[in-house]
């Protein structure tokens, strides 16, 4: 009989194969150097870390962009990590480029808002990293992807990510084992676009929750209807059910309307490590 | 001859690279043969790499004294035998994943991949060719036998081996590593080990596995490379998701103590067998209609 499943992990064994993974993956690509943005938060904790550990202290750049409503513990956080890591850091506040933007977007629209914050981060992120000559590490996980809970061209641009295939439950028992501050472990995820703000309260359910209706979902291939026997509301299914669908087109490059035999994205494939 | 001094090569390959992976092998056949080994088994497609996609046909190869990538093997094969993988092109423009054994500057035996696995991460059947043989060969260590990856996962190219006389099987992999447990391990890496230790124990010979390491893009090769002897015992284990040359000497009078305690090899009924077969193969109306 097959096991139920389950989101535990070896934290020893993934942290070995994503600290590989950034490694060659980085060195391949003709680079030794990386840059990430930190938010303060769990997941882009982990991965300085974890690019600390695959490529030396030396060789990250953290850089932080705090808007002038992010939380003070943000930076607090991000500077704990820093602190242990002994990793490069960068303070590039978004402020003075957002008002203009902002300044034409109604107060009461968070999404656009969090949306240039999101976007103007990612060029901070671009430039710096073509200054210091390293490659955009992501730190988005499985349920944000899943969910598309993510700004495109913002938080989810990057050139590599190690996290896209841990779940946010999978994130924490990661982050423990390689030493993030229990602070950043345990607050509330939020993605810091207002004050106050949760990604809980945002999406309405909690990680833990969703994570298990994922990995049957997702994972172990279960039908909707035998996810609702397993206990999981039929509401609640339905919903997470639809967001995945809807929000497919984050996942993907964007569509080339195909004419010719031979056509980027459907017959012409080669991985990007190729010739590497 | 008695004992066999074999080395398992497992490396990350360079993607659609010959010559760069070509040296590689030649520098660890120089390793092998300087630390006594005289039979190096390399992991699936090593000469080029394994998500080839549209490399597939620059990268091929014909296994012959005059290809420039073979000619070098052939010449190394002279003072250490060696199973080397390609991308093989036959003569009318198919592709196969190949696996060719060379002794004393000779071709012995070319495997040609038998089931390309096309679903879930995998899409070898939309590139490569599928080969349509599974036959033992004579080396001077006695007769092997030579399976691809997916060829292992099917219980059917084993057994075919084992009866065409195979007792050392070498299985060449190029896995991919996936599956989270709480285990040390990979899921992939479990159930690999657990099929091949069966196959010792079932078909009471020596089972050898070779997997390359390193990454493709995301995907980890997780390397693991095994030997089990024909109680099923575990010989040789190589580090995971490490490059690695291990070695390790078979025994190969193990055979006769195996098989005069648990004599499974004798007495399996081959006729029994393929007359079940046939008739279930028939295809009387209502039974279902296996695939060729």
């Amino acid at each position: 009989m097959s096991e139920s499943p389950s989101l535990e992990i070896h934290p020893d064994l993934v942290r070995r194969i994503l600290i590989d993974f950034l490694r060659t993956e980085i060195t391949r690509a003709g680079f030794s150097r990386a840059v990430v943005g930190l938010s303060g938060g769990i997941d882009s904790a982990l991965a300085c870390y974890l690019v600390d550990e695959a490529l030396g202290p030396e060789n990250v750049l953290a850089v932080r962009m705090p808007y002038q409503t992010s939380s003070p513990d943000s930076l607090e956080h991000a500077a704990l990590v820093i602190g242990q890591t002994g990793v490069r850091e960068l303070t590039v506040p978004i402020t003075p480029m957002a008002e203009p933007f902002l300044a034409a977007i109604p107060a009461d629209q968070a999404v656009r808002r969090g949306n240039v914050f999101a976007r103007l981060r990612m060029i901070v992120l671009y430039d710096r990293s073509a200054e210091f000559g390293g490659l955009v590490v992501g730190t988005g996980n499985k349920t944000e992807i899943l969910l598309g809970y993510t700004t495109l061209y913002g938080d989810s641009a990057c050139a590599l990510n190690p996290l896209g295939d841990l779940y946010k439950t999978q994130i924490r028992q990661l982050a423990r084992a390689v030493s993030v501050p229990e602070g950043t472990v345990a607050k509330p995820p939020s993605a810091d676009l207002w004050a106050g703000q949760t990604d809980e309260g945002e999406l309405g359910f909690t990680y833990e929750r969703v994570d298990q209706l994922l990995l049957l979902l997702v994972d172990g291939r279960h039908s909707p209807e035998s996810c609702v026997e397993a206990g999981f509301d039929r509401a609640f299914v339905q919903a997470v059910l639809e967001r995945i669908r809807r929000n497919q087109f984050k996942r993907l490059q964007p569509p080339i309307a195909k004419l010719s035999n031979r056509t980027v994205g459907y017959d012409f494939l080669y991985l990007r490590d190729w010739g590497t | 001859m008695n004992r066999l001094p074999l080395a398992l090569a497992q490396f990350n390959t360079r993607l659609g690279d010959v010559d760069a992976n070509l040296d590689r092998h030649l520098s660890y056949a120089e390793q092998a043969r300087r630390q006594g080994a005289e039979l190096l088994v390399f992991p699936e497609l090593s000469l080029t790499g394994y998500a080839l996609m549209d490399l597939a046909v620059s990268v091929a190869r014909r296994p012959h004294a005059d290809d420039p990538t073979f000619r070098p093997l052939l010449q190394a094969s002279k003072s250490i035998d060696l199973l080397v993988g390609f991308v093989e092109a036959e003569q009318r423009h198919r592709f196969y994943i190949s696996s060719a054994y060379l002794s004393r500057g000779e071709i012995v035996h070319v495997h040609r991949k038998v089931y390309l696995p096309t679903y879930g991460l995998f899409d070898e059947g939309r590139f490569f060719a599928w080969g349509d043989a599974v036959r033992a060969f004579d080396t001077r260590f006695g007769r092997m036998g030579v399976l691809i990856c997916e060829d292992f996962w099917h219980a059917s190219p084993p057994y075919l081996l084992w009866l065409d006389g195979a007792d050392v099987l070498l299985f060449a992999s190029a896995s991919p590593g996936r599956g989270l447990s709480r285990e040390p391990r990979l899921e992939t890496a479990r159930w690999v080990e657990q099929i091949n230790q069966a196959y010792a124990s079932l078909f009471t010979s020596f089972i050898v596995h070779v997997n390359r390491t390193g990454f493709e893009d995301g995907l980890n090769f997780w390397g693991g490379s095994t030997v089990f002897d024909p109680d099923g015992a575990l010989l040789a284990r190589a580090p995971y998701h490490e490059e690695a040359l291990t070695l390790v000497e078979l025994d190969l009078e193990q055979l006769h103590r195996t098989r005069a305690r648990l004599p499974l090899l004798r007495d399996e009924r081959t006729a029994l067998m393929s007359r079940e077969l046939a008739r279930i193969l028939r295809r009387d109306p209502g039974s279902p209609t296996l695939g060729d």
